[in-house]
This record gives structure tokens, sequence and C-alpha cells, in this order.
């Protein structure tokens, strides 16, 4: 009795289980899909990538790395990065500062422009360069008439590259500061702290977190960015090429191997900017979960 | 330390948030700005700080003008309505921060800072808490380690936005408690902002109401009590009935009845009886000026609150008033209203 009581009670609670989640075959056949996909379209060409660049042994992975052209493209792609993360950096802050801290005429629109990089187009992006400097405009022939090179030379490739990565840093930090407000920053003016040192002591350490996560976007976009270099860089082999482009020109030219070289380079980049913002997010997270003690 | 405001208007857009105000606070006094949200009593706060700067007028510090100096430099003590602790920084440091940024000619050294700040830890009784974060600090800690962080700087004027604002009732009334005890230590000149009425009451040496930008009455709480000076004082401090009455020819009249009462002085027009509810005699009906039924009735602790529709009002008015537990009242008795202590104030259009 008290047995057939208690398996009722059972069958009711799966009953009730039931209720709130799939049937048993649907749960494991989305979960299998999701790997699927998962597979398919991200570890596997992670794998071929590494497998098509060790393909011939190490020592050509080596020598095609060591390769004049290949060495200076990752000169090139790690200074166009540098500079521009280091641009982004200031406008980003400057432009959240502005925009979380203070109320003023025209805020909502520089909200919605920050987003601009993002929903443009990048070929786009360095086309408008090229209209800007190249040799048909009046302030493109201005320049040239100084032999001060943009387009086809890494400032051109700089200006692009920024352009394309505008957003990352101020978006990241435009609700963070938000959220946060000015209360402590007024706390530390009361108390007798300059602007800057309330902003050292105070709005940074605030921020920190959010900081780090944005110029990691900001990097691995900077470093990653095809489509606007593209336009504006020219080609100039030892010169003018990005990683990005020289995997493409490497590849045209059937040096299969070799492309995939310098594209596990970039392989690597994301998963080391993946394993890092997953230990960011973690960090942010928990100062969420403090503020909000 | 004096603090006087003169003619301060600060406007945001077209709302003027402060309407030409005038105060003056002696040194040492503990003044209470007692008014609802959107009164302004937290903009002219920030403005003595020197966090909004006025439109129009005059901020004097024993006769300086302050509005010469930065926040930074006008040493005013500034306690948050949430605190706005450093959340990055210990208790420590946080008390430490006014002590640490001074210029670096009168700045302590190492060591005079850290004993300055568990002087403040201790005056706060949280020394304990030094090298805890403020997240993990309950409200009324919170609020005391802002005060700790404020006092650091020996201010010559402290400020506080709604200090017990943010705290459960148990720990306001505590908190309130010693304030008041403090402020009686350090005596630095104080005010503090405030919508609650007990409050202001109960922790000031003088209140300040205010409405709509504007300040209706200065005054100790006594006064503004006993002797509120508006309409607005009147029902914004202590419980009170009010009756819309007409005043004719020195009369003041109900409805159709007249209800024999001194018109005080009062404006002939529409105006307004205000009754505190402790005020209202009961007794037989024919005793008093009003009559009504009884509805309703509860008691707690000395006091018998009654509800009473009122028939001389004409139609259907109920009013809540209380009376000492030895007059028993039972719902359907029919008395007699006499308000012993009562204003009359006009109507407002």
């Amino acid at each position: 009795m008290a047995e057939a009581e208690s398996a009722r009670a059972v069958r009711a609670r799966e009953a009730r289980n039931d209720a709130l989640t799939e049937p048993r075959l649907v749960r494991l056949g989305i979960i299998a899909l999701a790997v699927a996909f998962l597979t398919v379209f991200i570890v596997l060409p992670l794998v071929l990538v590494f497998a098509q660049a060790f393909g011939e042994g190490v020592a050509a992975y080596i020598a095609a790395l060591a390769d004049p052209e290949a060495q200076s493209a990752v000169v090139l792609t790690l200074t166009v990065a540098a500079i521009s993360v280091g641009l982004n950096l200031v406008f980003g802050l400057v432009m959240a500062w502005a925009i979380a801290k203070f109320e003023f005429a025209g805020r909502t629109l520089l909200i919605s422009l920050i987003d601009l990089p993002f929903s443009v187009s990048p070929v786009i992006a360095g086309l408008v360069f090229v209209l800007l400097f190249g040799a048909q405009s009046a302030l493109g022939a201005w320049l040239i008439a100084r032999d001060i090179p943009i387009l086809f030379a890494l400032p051109g490739i700089v200006l692009a590259t920024t352009f394309v990565t505008f957003s990352f840093v101020a978006r990241e930090l435009i609700p963070l500061m938000l959220q946060q407000g000015t209360q402590e920053e007024e706390a530390a003016i009361s108390l007798g702290a300059s602007g800057w040192r309330a902003f050292v002591r105070v709005t940074l350490p605030n921020i920190k977190w959010g900081l780090i996560y944005g110029i990691l976007l900001c990097n691995a976009r900077a470093m990653g960015e095809f489509g606007a270099v593209s336009v504006v860089s020219g080609h100039i082999r030892g010169e003018t090429n990005t990683m990005p482009l020289l995997v493409e020109i490497l590849y045209n030219e059937y040096q299969i191997m070799a492309a995939f070289a310098v594209a596990s380079l970039l392989a690597l980049l994301a998963v080391v900017t993946l394993v890092v913002k997953a230990v960011l997010e973690r960090r942010l997270a928990e100062g969420r979960r403090q503020r909000d003690h | 330390m004096t603090i006087e405001v003169r003619n301060i208007v600060k406007r945001f857009g077209a709302f003027a948030a402060l309407d030409h105000v005038d105060l003056k606070v002696e040194t040492g006094e503990l003044v209470a700005l007692l008014g609802p949200s959107g009164s302004g009593k937290t903009t002219l706060l920030r403005i003595i700080a020197g966090l909004e700067w006025p439109d129009e007028g005059d901020i004097r510090f024993d006769g300086e003008d302050a509005l010469k100096q930065g926040a930074g430099e006008r040493h005013v003590g500034f306690v948050f309505q949430h605190y706005a602790l450093f959340r990055h920084m210990t208790v420590f440091e946080n008390v430490a921060f006014g002590l640490r940024v001074q210029p670096r000619a009168v700045r302590k050294s190492e060591a005079a800072i850290r004993a300055r700040v568990h002087d403040l830890l201790d005056l706060v009784q949280l020394r304990w808490l030094a090298e805890r974060y403020p997240s993990q600090l309950s409200g009324g800690q919170r609020q005391r380690i802002a005060l700790a962080r404020a006092l650091a700087i020996e201010p010559r004027i402290l400020l506080l936005d709604e200090p017990f604002g943010a705290l459960d009732a148990k720990v306001r009334k505590e908190l309130r408690q010693w304030l008041r005890t403090l402020h009686d230590e350090i005596h630095v000149t104080s005010l503090f902002v405030t919508h609650d009425q007990e409050e202001a009451l109960e922790v000031a040496n003088r209140v300040v109401v205010m409405d709509k930008g504007r300040i209706e009455q200065i005054g100790t709480p006594a006064e503004v009590y006993d002797n509120p000076r508006t309409a607005f004082v009147h029902a914004f401090i202590g419980e009170s009935i009010v009756l819309p009455v007409e005043v004719r020819d020195g009369r003041v009249r109900l409805g159709a009845s007249d209800l024999d009462l001194a018109a005080d002085g009062a404006v002939s027009g529409p105006s307004q009886l205000f009754v505190r509810r402790h005020d209202m005699d009961v007794g037989p009906v024919g005793s008093g000026a009003l009559e009504g039924a009884v509805r309703r009735v509860r008691t707690f602790g000395p006091v018998q609150r009654a509800d009473v529709a009122l028939t001389s009002a004409g139609g259907e008015t109920l009013i809540e008033i209380d009376t000492p537990r030895d007059r028993r009242l039972a719902p359907g008795d029919i008395v007699g209203l006499h308000p012993r202590r009562y204003r009359i104030f006009a109507a407002e259009a």
C-alpha cells in the first residue's frame, strides 16, 4: 500500500518534471545538434588550420614563418594593432566619459554614431579613406605634394583599422559607467581630489575589467581585420601586407602550407583571446555581484 | 562656521528647483532640511557643497564668498544618500582618501594618516572593519564609514543627504540617536536633508520646511509643530484633520452650519480648518462645534483611534481622531467633537 503510494508520488514528480522539460529524446537531439554544429563550424576548421600548417613538418612550418614577407606581415600587424588599440583606448574612454557623466545636446546622436563602424561594411570603411586621401581628392593631393603618405602605407592601414575597431572600448564602458553613476567621483572631488586624481584613483579602478575586456576585443578585431585594410593597403609585398592579407596572397599563389602557417598564428591569437575573455568575464560578473550587495 | 544662503535660484530648464531661497545656519547648529521629494532640499545641499552651481544668489561661509571656491576647496564633508563609498577600496582606504589626496605641502605623514583614520574608525565604532570592502558591510555600517570619510578632512561644515533614507526602521532609529550624540561631541555645523518629519523633529535643533523650491517655515521642532505658519507645513508635519470651511464676517462655517469657532483673524473666503488628531475633544452630543457618528474604533498603546463620520458637514466626511483610552467609544455612538486647538488657512486657489 505504502509502496504503491510512493510509486504514484514518483510518477507524479516525473510528470511534473516532464511539464517543465522536453522529452529525453528531444533533449538529446537538441544537444547533439548543437555539438555537431560547433564541431563542423568551429572545432573542425581550427583543427584543419593547424593540421595544414604542420602538414609538411615542423621544420617547414618554422621556415614558412621565418620568411621575410611573413616576418614583415607579423611586425606590421602588431604595429597597426598597437597603434589603433591605443587610439581607441583614448577615444573610447573620452566618449564613454562624456556620455556617461555629462548631459548635453546631441548625446543620443553620439550614442548611435558609436555603432556606425559596426554596421558599416569594412570595405566601405576602406573606400571612404581612399576617397578622402586618394590623389583625386584635394586633401590627398596636398598630402602627396608634401610627401606625406597615407594610402598604401602604415597611416592608411592604421586609420582603416582604427575606424573599424572604434566601437569596442566605448561600447563596453558606456553601460558600465552609466550604471556606476557619478557619485563616487563627486565624493572624491568633495574630499579635495583634483579631477585627474578622481579619474585615476576612483573611475579607472571601477571600470578596469570592462576596459581590459574592451581592449581585448578591440585588439582581436584589429589584428584580424581584412576588408578595410585590403582596400587601403595597396598589397605591397614585404611592406603593406598585414597577416590576413598575406594569408590571402599566399593562398592565391597555391602556397597552401605557408598560408596556413600564417593563419595558424591568427588562429592562436583567437584562442588566447577566448581564454582571456572567459577569465575576464568571470571577473566582471564578480564585480557586478559585489556591487549588487 | 556660519552658512549664509542668500536669494539662491536654481533652474533645471523651465523648472525652478530653488526659487529665491534665504537661510542662515549658525555655528554648531544641526539643521534639518525637510520637505517632500522635488522640494529642492537636495539641490540646496548640493549647491552649498559646490557639487551644483546656482543661477542666482550668494553662498557665504563665515561671510566669505563660497561660490569662488570649487567643491574641493570648501572643506565641506558630504555624506551621500547611497554613501558613494569607493567600492574598490577597503574601509581604511576609503576613510584615508581625503587625507591622501591633499597637496604634498600639507599632506600628513603615513603614520599620522594611519593614526587619524584609526581615530575616526574608533569614533564611528567600526575599527574592526578596517580591512573590509564596502560590499561586505551592512547599510548602517556603510553609513557610518561614509560619515567617518567625510569627517577625515576636518570639514568646516557637514552636509548629509537623506542620511538614514536607505536603512530599515530599527537601524534608522539607532543611527539617529547616534548622530545626535556625535554632533554634541564634535559640534561641527551640520545640515541634513530628509523627507521624514519624525527624523527632522527628533534630531535637529532647527527645521527648515521646504516645498516647491521655497522655504515655508524655519523654526525649532516645537515651533514648526505647534505653530505651523502655512497650510503646507501643518499638513506635512504631524497628522492633521483638514476640513473645508468658509470664513465670513469672522464666523467659521462648515457646509450650512456655523461652527461657533473664533476665526482667529482669518481672512474671509474659502478656507481650510486644520486640527491635530489628538486636539479633537470628544463629548456628548451638542457639547462641541461638530457632531458625528463613530464608525470604527481601534486601540493601541495609550491611544484609542476612531473613525468618525461628521454629520454636521452636510455630506459624509470621515475623519480620524485620537482620544485617551479611558474615553470609551464604540461604533454607532453619536458624539460631539470640539477642536481644542486649531488653525485656519485660506484655501489654495
